[in-house]
């Protein structure tokens, strides 16, 4: 795909998630869409893995540390073929797999998460494995920049440089909000780039929602050696006006009204970009 | 003759050296911990097949999933107060919630750190554990069971946690089949008519000391190793209640929530039966030795046999 039909994509799966969430009445609706790009770039156009794969040893792995962010990684499993779309009617609902985190009985997810800090040290175990075997599969994972503060984080961020897992790489949505208000207001974690090049990482700063410079950043020949860090400077709610940059869009339900101008936006969008 | 055995520690290090040569997907995870889980002839037989992460527990238990979920097989040995303390919600939500492959290694057990404070004592271990859906917990008695139990655990895809203690154990069996059989069955030690004992791990000594005791004083008593705290035997339970007028648990573990609760659970389902719980009281554990501080709090032959007689009396 290039990057105009990912961009395409990244609005249609934008779309679908605000219909879930609005569905369903539940969801992060500003943390789906802070990240959505970095998931098309990585299921669209990077990563070495399909719903046909998922199962081969040599499938390229994806571990969502944000897991709160599931509406928007259950979109685009379904569009990829993971699952029936109509599933996704289920979701949040009695007895469904589709929940409100990632849930390892449902094909393509391949560990649980929704406990912050725990996606890093998953994912050094699984690139450790690759090593050991000698696999030339990468691993990804994707962090908010509110789990920082979780201290498990750093005691993965040590072990991926001290096993000098370059076959890894950690992607911070880097959207400067968490629930409680501002990242640095709640607790301040900067600054990363210069924390993470302590620990030993090569890190990679990129305009988050540019699709162009996300593909660009995840295509870059990792440092022999080291771990990649690829901070994402992205918009919290990034695509509907009325929720970017706000704090207490992070797990917001749109109005009917709220509903239907994202909608309108999104169509607008899609429009414009089939010309 | 003596009795004496061997180190539990030593014991796993023999068998999981063994079956990491066979298998090279076997592997221990330490965090700084190779010395005191008896681990250097492993780290030096197969230095590629152990991982060093350092003094991270919380992160042994994650790498251990991520290695898990990628077909490895390992073992993550740490001291058994900071793995399922300070890694708890690692084991729930990246080995139990996940159902990951790990084995969680419990080393330096109950008060086996004895004077060095409750900060190194693991008195709720098994209170946690066992209440962690999709876990196995076991405790092994002595070196014919502990060898049972890791041949068995290193061909499992189970999650399990295993508390092992720091003492040279007296023999209990005289093999490994006697041992060990499979999860969820407990061994009848030796089988009396008047009070059935129930212990596990370092306490199953103990639990044979006071039947002996209790022989000379004109009573007899069934022992039961359990082996496996979870799952439990509770056929062997059942069985206990129709069979006894009185039962005792023995245990290196605070009376809250560990075998003794675990049987009483059992024993009410089954509509109850006479039952006396020995163990750690709800306190931090007193300065001692294990020996000391073990008869201190009455988790010692003559003192369990002397509650059995005040139990029949």
């Amino acid at each position: 795909m290039d990057v105009q039909a990912l961009k395409q994509k990244a609005t249609e799966l934008r779309k679908a998630t605000c219909k879930m969430i609005y569905a369903s009445k539940t969801g992060h609706t500003g943390s789906d869409l802070s990240c959505t790009d970095i998931l098309v770039a990585l299921y669209y156009g990077v990563m070495h893995q399909t719903a046909a794969t998922f199962t081969d040893p040599n499938r390229d792995r994806y571990i969502q540390s944000k897991g709160h962010a599931v509406e928007i990684l259950w979109n685009v499993l379904a569009d990829r073929g993971y699952f029936p779309k109509s599933d996704l009617k289920t979701y949040s609902q009695f007895n469904s797999p589709y929940i409100g985190h990632p849930n390892n009985h449902v094909n393509g997810i391949e560990m649980n998460t929704g406990s912050l800090g725990h996606g890093l040290a998953l994912s050094v175990g699984v690139a450790k494995a690759a090593k050991m075997d000698g696999r030339s599969y990468h691993t990804y994972t994707l962090m908010g920049d509110g789990e920082q503060a979780e201290g498990s984080v750093w005691e993965a961020a040590m072990a991926a440089s001290n096993f000098k897992l370059d076959n890894l790489t950690a992607i911070i949505d880097h959207n400067g909000l968490q629930i409680s208000g501002k990242t640095v207001d709640v607790m301040n974690s900067e600054p990363l780039k210069a924390k993470y090049e302590a620990f030993g990482w090569h890190v990679i700063e990129i305009p988050g929602n540019d699709m162009q410079a996300i593909v660009t950043a995840l295509e870059t020949k990792p440092v022999a050696g080291k771990p990649t860090l690829i901070l994402a400077d992205t918009t919290k709610g990034c695509g509907v006006k009325f929720a970017e940059n706000k704090a207490e869009w992070h797990h917001k339900v749109p109005t009917a009204e709220q509903y239907q101008a994202a909608l309108d936006t999104f169509n607008q969008e899609l429009k414009e970009g089939a010309k | 003759m003596s009795n004496e055995g061997k180190k539990a520690g030593a014991v796993m290090c023999d068998v999981l050296t063994a079956e990491a040569k066979k298998d090279s997907d076997v592997l221990v995870l330490t965090s700084d911990s190779r010395g005191s889980g008896s681990l250097m002839p492993f780290a030096e037989a197969l230095p590629k097949q152990l991982v060093e992460v350092g003094i991270a527990e919380q992160d042994l238990v994650t790498i251990s999933a991520g290695l898990a979920h990628s077909g490895k097989r390992p073992f993550a040995v740490s001291p058994a107060s900071f793995l399922t303390m300070r890694s708890i919600e690692q084991v729930k939500v990246d080995v139990t919630y996940s159902n990951s492959n790990v084995k969680l290694i419990g080393i330096s057990g109950g008060n086996s750190y004895s004077v060095l404070g409750s900060t190194h004592h693991s008195l709720q271990d098994l209170a946690i554990t066992r209440a962690l859906p999709n876990l196995e917990v076991y405790m092994p008695s002595d070196q014919y069971q502990t060898a049972a139990l890791f041949k068995y655990l290193a061909h499992s895809d189970k999650p399990a946690y295993v508390r092992i203690g720091k003492k040279v154990l007296d023999n209990v069996y005289p093999d490994e089949a006697a041992a060990f059989s499979q999860p969820g069955h407990a061994n009848i030690l030796k089988q009396g008519r008047d009070i059935a004992l129930i212990a596990a791990g370092e306490t199953v000594s103990v639990a044979l000391a006071a039947a002996e005791k209790l022989a000379g004083l004109g009573y007899s008593a069934t022992v039961v190793d359990l082996v496996s705290v979870k799952p439990l035997d509770t056929a062997l339970i059942d069985q206990l209640c129709a069979q006894y007028p009185a039962l005792m648990t023995i245990e290196e573990h605070s009376v809250i929530n560990g075998i003794g609760s675990a049987v009483a659970d059992r024993v009410a389902a089954n509509g109850g039966a006479r039952l006396k719980i020995i163990g750690f009281p709800d306190e931090p554990a007193i300065a001692g030795t294990q020996d000391e501080v073990f008869k201190y709090y009455g988790i010692d032959g003559d003192d369990i046999a002397a509650q059995a007689v005040l139990m029949l009396s």
